[in-house]
């Protein structure tokens, strides 16, 4: 076990000490389950250049009995994908616990009046009782979805988002939408996202995807917005986390091109049903938003490539590249918003990287961060030492292994005691992770900041985002709290303290 | 029969996905691949092949159907 190693000053692990290192943690396990997360723990061997193309097995069920920090598909699909459309109205459509709990928590940021004509950070639920589970609860949807439209007449169309016991119970969600759909005119769309379906919420994504495909696209009289223009583009995957789509659009409305929807951070559903007429669609969370893209391209023959506004080499990376898809004008827009930025950011280096340099973080994270802020590390010179997904998939980590160095440990789905001896034994100077393990951490002393809603900071995104990601991993890293970690009457032990945890 | 997604990966190599099992596996070889005559036997790297009856060649990413082989 990792605890009975010796970690003390421990540097850059070699390919030999990180396989050590995974043999070590997997050797609590019982045979079977040994055998199956050896699968899932890797480490990256092809350099720079990315040329291995081993993986770790991913998308794959949860062994039962660790403690897995993955989401279920009700939660991909209300949570990430539909919750964020800020002018329709998203039923939690089941018991009311699902909702209430994930409600307003990850920081989408909109414009509106909300409960007005926005209503992103409200819990709608159908509150199921016993008797909807023994009876049936399509009389209870078609009447709260009348109700609904009444109290909030703005709405501009309504999801109804399935919690388990809809599947369970073999609820008709699409006869009560079509039939309440044509009864308040307007667009109601049933999603099929239970909880159970899937591994992880990747696959409420998927679901999300495809019935915004389904009934958004597809829909009638649907999309009557602005003329479509040359520059039109779309932002897909961006849920505007503490403002992140904000910072990333005027980069791109700098350059000259026109942000007609954003996908779904500060979306709408007029911005999704004109996406269809864009000329180039802009992909930043591949792993939520891939499905409704390669839909796009198939269908309607637009193109998608993905970008990354972490951190500004990667930026600078991105806007070019998303200018080789238009003329020069946007080429030209795109080098004048680089060369504009270049001096800010480069004081926010300065400023930085010395006090942050040669710091080594551990990441564990979802969509597409595990590997998109690796830049923007970089880019303070710091180094990601360990990485790993909660619901990728193969391909997500075929596209990590060109952003990760030699020997970077790949962790896929992370049990918790799997995380707490990585962290023990590579003794990073700051993990990024989610809310359930920040606690955990910062009682060991290690430095945490929580990369799912940006710790309550943000934008990330975007040069502006990239300044407040610098400032806040300073203040993170730096901060005076961690020397005052152990108590002052056991201070005497500490050197010994110190080498253990 | 099995609806798959074919589509380019960023190596230009294919790949597999199928949406109902949420697998996407890397194709390893696929029996036609002219202009006028694309389909037929697909080996996934996993092991497994699929059967998609043969078309002129589409464009990336295409939904087809497809059948289990062994
Ligand atoms: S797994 Fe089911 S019950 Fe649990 S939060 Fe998801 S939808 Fe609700």
């Amino acid at each position: 076990m990792g605890r009975a190693l010796e970690g003390k000053n421990m540097t850059k692990l070699s390919k030999d000490e990180a396989q050590a290192l995974i043999n070590d943690v997997l050797e609590v396990y019982p045979a079977k389950a040994r055998e199956d997360r050896a699968k899932h723990l890797d480490f990256a061997d092809g350099g720079d250049g990315g040329e291995s193309q081993k993986c770790v097995t991913s998308n794959r069920k949860s062994l039962p009995g660790v403690m897995t920090i993955r989401g279920c598909a009700y939660a991909g699909s209300k949570g990430v994908v539909w919750g964020p459309i800020k002018d329709m109205i998203h039923i939690s459509h089941g018991p009311v616990g699902c909702g209430q709990y994930s409600r307003a928590g990850r920081r989408n940021y909109y414009i509106g009046t909300t409960g007005v004509d926005s209503f992103g950070t409200m819990n709608f639920t159908s509150d199921f009782q016993e008797k909807d589970i023994v009876f049936g609860g399509d009389k209870k949807l078609a009447k709260l979805i009348g109700e609904l439209d009444q109290l909030f007449p703005l709405n501009r169309g309504i999801s109804v988002q399935s919690e388990c016991p809809i599947g369970l119970i073999g609820d008709d969600i699409e006869a009560v939408s079509k039939s309440s759909s044509r009864e308040i005119n307007k667009p109601v769309v049933p999603v099929r996202c239970e909880g159970f379906r899937g591994v992880s919420q990747s696959l409420g994504h998927h679901i999300a995807n495809d019935s915004i495909r389904d009934y958004v696209f597809d829909r009638e009289d649907g999309g009557s917005g602005p003329e479509p223009g040359p520059y039109d583009v779309a932002i897909l995957g961006d849920y505007n986390i503490g403002g992140d789509a904000w910072s990333s659009r005027i980069l791109l409305e700098e350059m000259g091109l026109r942000v007609v929807a954003q996908w779904s951070g500060d979306g709408t559903l007029a911005e999704m049903e004109q996406t269809p007429k864009v000329k180039l669609n802009l992909l930043h969370c591949y792993r939520s938003m891939n499905y409704i893209s390669r839909h796009m391209e198939e269908k309607y023959g637009i193109p998608w490539i993905e970008y990354n506004f972490f951190g500004p080499t990667k930026i600078a990376e991105s806007l070019r590249k998303i200018a080789s898809y238009f003329d020069d004008s946007i080429k030209e827009g795109a080098e004048k918003v680089i060369a504009r930025y270049q001096p800010m950011m480069q004081a926010v280096i300065d400023k930085y990287k010395p006090r942050l340099e040669g710091k080594k973080v551990m990441l564990y994270v979802g969509g597409l961060r595990p590997r998109h802020v690796i830049g923007a590390y970089e880019d303070l010179g710091m180094e990601v030492v360990g990485t790993g997904y909660e619901f990728g998939h193969k391909d997500d980590y075929q596209r990590t292994n060109e952003h990760v160095n030699n020997a970077t440990l790949i962790y896929d789905d992370v049990t918790g005691f799997e995380f707490e001896e990585f962290v023990k034994r590579v003794k990073p100077d700051l993990v990024g992770s989610g809310v359930k393990e920040k606690y955990i951490f910062q009682k060991m002393g290690v430095p945490f900041r929580q990369m799912h809603s940006w710790d309550y900071s943000g934008p990330y995104h975007g040069y502006d985002g990239f300044a407040i990601f610098a400032k806040d991993m300073d203040m993170t890293l730096n901060n005076p709290c961690w020397g005052s970690i152990i108590p002052p009457w056991k201070q005497a032990g500490e050197t010994e303290q110190a080498a253990v945890a | 029969m099995a609806n798959i997604i074919i589509s380019q990966a960023v190596d230009g190599s294919l790949t597999f996905y199928m949406p109902k099992k949420d697998l996407e596996e890397k194709v390893q070889s696929l029996e036609f691949t002219q202009a006028d005559k694309w389909g037929g036997e697909l080996k996934l790297a996993s092991g497994q092949s699929y059967y998609i009856d043969p078309i002129i060649e589409p464009r990336l990413p295409k939904s087809l159907r497809a059948r289990r082989m062994d």
